[in-house]
């Protein structure tokens, strides 16, 4: 997550600089308080993958990749298909990432993705039943960070969702003996609402969407809530060792409504332009 | 007429010695010191390059030149079937040759006591991948400012249906009767890899490098016009050939 490190002086010297800004409502970059980077996705760019998206915000990529598979159901939910959401910073995207299984930060990651996306209700699992309590439909959305430059997980949400949304799964019968039957047409994974995670970063006293490496360098508190269509909440991950006050929160909340609707019609246009 | 090829046309279309549709670019990962991209029907590879840079652990790290590490890694949505995250021993084989396939162009003394991390992507896996990946590296070690001898470029040739091709696909590396990848320093000769699987006479053995070269050659004229098209597009009015 640090920021790159050209020269030690001049790294304090920015986030002096960052902070002072900041106060007077502007970014290193240009951007207000409550801009996001530039979003662009790129849906269906993986042919093997049921589905699939690239998310450049601003120079963060990930990609996200759907395998739809056919599984056993856990023993507790026997009328529930699965739903795995997992990412990885693969040690292309960062000097800092290693090889290796996942670390705490990786982890967290996809923790937070997965649950705005299973608690939103957007795929129901109920109907990835095949034979109740025997075989489910398995749905692993695997996502590779292939650039950090801060908010990951904020690329990461939109990758998973727009992947999600561009996945088609092939149709399957199951036959008398129990056995599943493979055809050969497609049909669209079945999804309702679409989630929307705006992260924010707490520097000094200032609240800003989306920051890039150089500002989780120096934030104090992160926060992400997640909202479903409509604006309620249905997600949320307050992250790092700082605090956030009351204000600061319901602050966070109503605008992660106002971003929350303006981003999903992103996602849904660069759904809708691939068919 | 065997059902890999008919007439001399292969199940995609092409002929005995031609290669798949290929697309190389240079300098596609801003963290990374140098980073490659090539598809390669459909494969689709993405390579950085990080260093020369402190070695961790410290006792890895040797006196007179530099240590080379290279890492190649499938996403899990690469594959027909999901691959899990984790790399598998085939993975790190193939690390490993990669890695041997690079090692000779480098020139690692100019480096003592230092690391050079490469980094293979699988996004989208076909045929011949860790071919493509090879001709990739090379680009991402060259856009890295790395003191090379030479670039390196591969190929695949092998057998199917009894006839020698060139660049297999998925299909013809799984059901064909030998699969030989080879990587050679174009400028100066030199085969940096070599591996073979299933049974070829030696005139088939011959002929196979001398098919894997001629796709080297060609692949070779892409990885300079990869770089060109980097390094040189400020300047329009420079004639290159």
């Amino acid at each position: 997550m640090a920021a790159a490190k050209k020269s030690f002086i001049m790294e304090h010297l920015r986030k002096a600089h960052m902070i002072e800004l900041l106060a007077k409502g502007r970014r290193l970059d240009g951007r207000e308080l409550l801009d996001y980077r530039p979003i662009e996705i790129k849906c269906n760019i993986i042919q093997k993958a049921n589905g699939s998206a690239q998310v450049n915000l601003g120079n963060t990529q990930v990609i996200a990749g759907v395998k739809i598979e056919v599984g056993a159901p856990f023993p507790d939910t026997p009328d529930k298909g699965l739903l795995v959401v997992n990412a990885e910073i693969l040690p292309l995207a960062s000097p800092y990432a290693e090889p290796g299984p996942p670390d705490e930060e990786a982890i967290e990651l996809s923790r937070v993705v997965d649950r705005g996306v299973r608690e939103s209700g957007m795929i129901d699992l109920s109907k990835l039943v095949l034979i109740p309590g025997q075989k489910v439909r398995a749905v692993f959305v695997d996502v590779s960070v292939l650039n950090v430059d801060g908010n990951l997980i904020d690329a990461t949400s939109y990758a998973v969702v727009s992947a999600l949304m561009t996945t088609k799964m092939p149709v399957l019968e199951v036959s008398e003996g129990g056995g599943i039957v493979e055809k050969a047409e497609y049909i669209p994974l079945p999804f309702s609402t679409i989630p929307v995670s705006v992260t924010f970063a707490r520097i000094g006293d200032s609240l800003i969407v989306d920051p890039d490496s150089e500002e989780e360098s120096v934030m104090d508190a992160r926060i992400t809530l997640t909202t479903v269509e409509g604006g309620h909440l249905c997600a949320g991950q307050k992250g790092l060792a700082g605090g956030l006050t009351y204000e600061q929160i319901m602050f966070a909340a109503e605008t992660a409504k106002i971003k929350g609707q303006e981003i999903r019609e992103v996602i849904k246009k660069a759904v809708a332009s691939v068919g | 007429m065997g059902k890999l090829i008919n007439n001399g046309i292969r199940l995609d279309g092409r002929r005995v010695d031609e290669l798949r549709p290929y697309k190389l670019e240079v300098g596609v990962l801003k963290n990374a010191d140098g980073s490659a991209y090539i598809e390669l029907g459909k494969n689709k590879i993405i390579v950085a390059v990080y260093g020369p840079k402190e070695v961790h652990p410290k006792h890895i790290a040797l006196p007179d030149r530099c240590v080379i590490r290279c890492r190649y890694h499938m996403s899990p949505f690469s594959t027909d079937v999901r691959k899990t995250p984790a790399p598998s021993r085939r993975e790190i084989e193939i690390s490993k040759v990669i890695r041997e396939a690079l090692e000779p162009t480098i020139l690692v003394e100019e480096y003592p006591r230092t690391a050079i991390d490469i980094f293979l992507e699988v996004l989208q896996s076909d045929g011949g991948s860790r071919c493509a990946g090879i001709t990739a590296a090379a680009l991402a070690l060259a856009d890295a400012g790395i003191s090379m001898c030479d670039l390196v470029v591969a190929c695949a040739a092998g057998k199917v249906d009894g006839t020698m091709v060139l660049d297999l696909s998925d299909i013809e590396d799984k059901e064909g009767e030998a699969d030989m990848p080879v990587a050679v320093m174009p400028n100066l000769g030199i085969i940096t890899l070599l591996q073979l699987d299933g049974i070829l006479t030696h005139e088939e053995f011959k002929q196979g490098i001398d098919l894997a070269l001629e796709g080297c050659r060609r692949l070779h004229e892409a990885q300079r016009k990869a770089l060109m098209d980097r390094y040189f597009k400020t300047a329009p009015n420079q004639e290159v050939e």
